[in-house]
């Protein structure tokens, strides 16, 4: 009932928002507030996940939101003093997760969201919780992909937006681009390419590749010679110092009381293994 | 045939037969392409009962369709109540005296009428974001949206008070009416008569292009059904054929709408200008816009 | 602005895309759209009874949904493959593939329409003088319907040309999705990048609507 009430806000909200955007006289959004500030006197968090990523953010059919970094999102979120109930997770796709924390429409991102120097030029990073890299994923029965070099004559699905893509266009060229990539809505649209040979192999971080052949046992397999280093953070204002630093707390918390084993081995099962021991967070 | 038709004579007895005997032979056609596809489907297994019982189970549409299907109608709605106001106000600015509001005016409605949708959303997320504004996934569809129907609302606002023939409008400056008078009370009232079929017309085509809201990110109907629900399953072609049907219902429900009022307005006749035919805005005669 | 004249190529090589998608969407839809036409108005009720199912599903369905299932659902359904080893090309005709699929049954209704302009009474008047049925056809009716479908048939191209952006949902590197990759690339020239492309757009659009008009004007049917 209470998040009908909200969402009702929110339709209004975007509403005025729409109507003002359109007379061109709506300010620009004052983002001077911490996170910190925000959770303790509102009780409340808007969160940005992923919806379509199983064993990381996924909506199911109860409504509920499962996945790793719902888990993480709803620790840091205890942690800064915001009940479960005060939570509200917010689509974030690949493509729109730095303008979303930017402009203010989410509080921070929980996302697959990769620290990288190019992103921190706009937005600042806690964590990292957890450190992976870009991998393939091919059908169980393909052994002509060793490695990342023997996709140079394979055709490869990526999502739009992704870094994952640019990497693989970036180290074999345009013509390669054009002729062995193809770039979908999300990676969940790769899959079915995958199965049905459209494609011979999926590229992107591990962790993500694992949720999705978690699945389907015995139907893919990971060729696990990550050749990036993705460090997962969480995305916050470029300008709040102090909401990174008590968000970086909650997740040293997280790593030293077991509750980040425990969701490790929860969302990724068998592929837990892969994530033996939590990364070092890195304060700047 | 019970109408008769330009293209044919009344069939005679060989006629006749000759058509039964196609009527087979295409029957068969046909049903043949439509087992082909089956069993395709069926190769792959996509009549497969656990891609398609999730959308007998309330929850899945509950929880992850109907959300989709309220964001599409409610950016649909939003959009079509600006897009009005923006044809209203720049169609019958195209049709001012001074040139100084009639040229830019001019210039508004057919750039935007060139530019494609997806480039309008697109411009919207990041321009909008440059000037510091917040734009929303939804604000962006809805400005886009706006944009675009509203200029060929404009067009069909512009054509419905030209469709009104000139006695009515001398009439009214020979009993002493004022411009904005003439404007409001004689051509306006049923200017708007002649272009209902055309607006509810260009109002589904609205509700259709919500779906690029998709490219964006926007949580919409079809956003539900390509991704959220086959996230779960695993069953995005039957998830993508049961949205289908959902869009297919809505659009044929108002298009049937739109064909009753066009019907309603021939039929009542209480303007004087002829109907202005469903995409009269595409610079055709009666193509609809797509 | 510089940004603009930087990627001039890039910008060139999405419209050259764009064009192409365009005009092989275009032939395409206008065979496959007089084919629908013919069986929407034939006296078999079988194949009248198809061409509607076709269109009505067609027409209301979002655009963006029909590349979509092309995209995602005939390679990996129907076996459909362009290319073996050129994804580019692959992407290229499924969506091809599905803005014909979605246009044509636009064609269709304009044609259907066009033939429905034409007063039963020139038919009756044909017949009348002893004109064969195939006589009727050629010399009275289908020279005055194909003119009335004109002007709507050039509104149908333009349509379509703003149409291939759609396209970009399955990953095509036509004019929208190019213009998102440079606002990515560019983020400070994102006005000049937009005018840029809103100007290949009206070079696109404009001449073919100036010509259809043209065109629809000189051989409109007086009645």
């Amino acid at each position: 009932m209470k998040r009908k009430v909200t969402q009702m806000r929110i339709g209004a909200g975007m509403l005025a928002l729409a109507v003002l955007a359109t007379s061109l006289t709506a300010c620009a959004s004052s983002g001077a507030t911490s996170i910190v500030d925000k959770a303790k006197n509102d009780k409340k968090l808007v969160v940005g996940i992923k919806i379509d990523q199983p064993g990381w953010g996924l909506k199911k059919p109860d409504g509920t939101y499962a996945g790793f970094d719902v888990d993480v999102a709803r620790y840091v979120a205890k942690a800064l003093g915001v009940p479960e109930s005060g939570i509200t997770f917010k689509e974030a796709q690949s493509a729109n997760r730095e303008p979303f924390i930017q402009q203010g429409q989410v509080d921070m991102v929980v996302a697959t969201y990769s620290i990288t120097d190019e992103r921190k030029k706009k937005i600042s990073f806690a964590g990292p919780y957890l450190v992976t890299g870009q991998d393939i994923l091919v059908r169980a029965d393909d052994s002509s992909i060793a490695d990342v070099e023997s996709l140079k004559d394979k055709k490869v699905c990526g999502a739009q937006g992704s870094s994952s893509p640019k990497r693989l266009a970036d180290k074999f060229g345009a013509e390669w681009e054009s002729k062995n990539l193809t770039q979908q809505q999300g990676y969940g649209a790769c899959l079915p390419l995958l199965q049905n040979k459209q494609v011979d192999a999926i590229s992107t971080d591990a962790t993500i590749l694992a949720g999705f052949a978690t699945q389907f046992p015995g139907q893919f397999k990971l060729i696990g010679k990550p050749f990036s280093t993705e460090k997962y953070g969480i995305g916050l204002k470029q300008d709040d110092k102090a909401g990174r630093d008590a968000v970086n707390n909650a997740i040293e918390a997280m790593f030293k009381d077991g509750t980040w084993r425990k969701a490790v081995d929860a969302n990724l099962g068998e592929f837990g293994k892969f994530f033996s021991s939590p990364p070092s967070v890195e304060r700047y | 045939m019970t109408r008769a038709s330009v293209l044919y004579d009344a069939p005679g007895p060989r006629t006749r037969l000759r058509n039964n005997v196609l009527t087979l032979v295409f029957g068969v056609v046909l049903l043949l392409v439509a087992y082909v596809v089956w069993n395709k489907f069926d190769e792959k297994g996509q009549w497969a009962g656990k891609l398609w019982r999730p959308f007998l189970e309330a929850d899945t549409w509950t929880e992850l369709i109907l959300p989709g299907l309220r964001n599409t109608l409610s950016a649909a709605a939003v959009a079509a109540v600006l897009a009005l106001v923006f044809g209203a106000v720049f169609g019958i600015a195209r049709l001012s005296d001074h040139w100084w509001v009639r040229i830019p005016a001019g210039v508004v409605v057919e750039f935007f009428r060139a530019i494609p949708l997806l480039m309008l959303i697109f411009f919207a997320q990041y321009g909008g974001s440059l000037a510091g504004l917040i734009v929303t996934e939804f604000t962006a569809v809805v400005f886009g949206l706006m944009l675009y129907n509203g200029s060929v609302l404009a067009e069909i606002v512009r054509a419905g008070i030209l469709a009104v023939p000139r006695g009515q409008a001398e009439a009214g400056y020979a009993v002493g009416l004022r411009k904005n008078q003439v404007m409001r009370l004689i051509l306006l009232p049923q200017a708007v008569t002649a272009m209902m079929p055309a607006i509810v017309g260009q109002l589904v085509v609205l509700l259709k292009d919500t779906a690029l809201g998709f490219v964006v990110a926007y949580a919409d109907l079809l956003n539900a059904g390509a991704r959220v629900v086959p996230a779960n399953f695993f069953n995005l072609i039957p998830s993508v054929i049961v949205i289908a049907a959902v869009y297919i219902v809505i659009n044929l429900a108002l298009g049937y709408l739109a064909t009753w009022l066009e019907r309603r307005s021939r039929r009542g006749r209480r303007s004087a200008a002829a109907p202005v035919a469903p995409g009269v805005a595409a610079g055709g005669e009666m193509a609809a816009v797509p | 602005m510089e940004a603009v004249v930087d990627e001039l190529p890039v910008i060139l090589q999405a419209f050259w895309l764009t064009v192409k998608l365009t005009v092989v969407s275009g032939v395409i839809s206008l065979v496959w759209g007089t084919v629908l036409a013919a069986m929407r108005v034939s006296p078999l009720p079988v194949l009248r009874g198809a061409g509607t199912v076709y269109v009505n599903i067609l027409r209301n369905t979002p655009l963006t949904l029909v590349i979509v299932f092309c995209g995602l659902g005939l390679g990996t359904v129907m076996d459909v493959q362009f290319s073996a080893d050129d994804l580019s090309v692959d992407n290229f005709w499924l969506s091809t593939i599905g803005l014909s699929a979605y246009t044509s049954a636009f064609v269709c209704e304009v044609l259907r329409s066009g033939i429905n302009t034409v007063p039963i009474g020139q038919a009756e008047a044909a017949r009348s003088i002893g004109l064969t049925f195939p006589q009727t056809l050629r010399l009275v009716v289908l020279p005055q319907a194909v003119r009335a479908v004109v002007a709507p048939l050039g509104s149908l191209l333009i349509a379509l040309t703003k149409n291939t952006t759609v396209a970009a949902a399955i990953g095509v590197a036509e004019a929208a999705l190019r213009m998102k990759n440079l606002f990515d690339a560019h983020g400070s020239d994102i006005i000049p990048i937009f005018l840029g492309f809103a100007v290949g757009f009206l070079v696109l659009t404009l001449p073919v609507g100036l010509l259809f008009g043209w065109l629809a004007r000189r051989v409109a049917v007086a009645r």
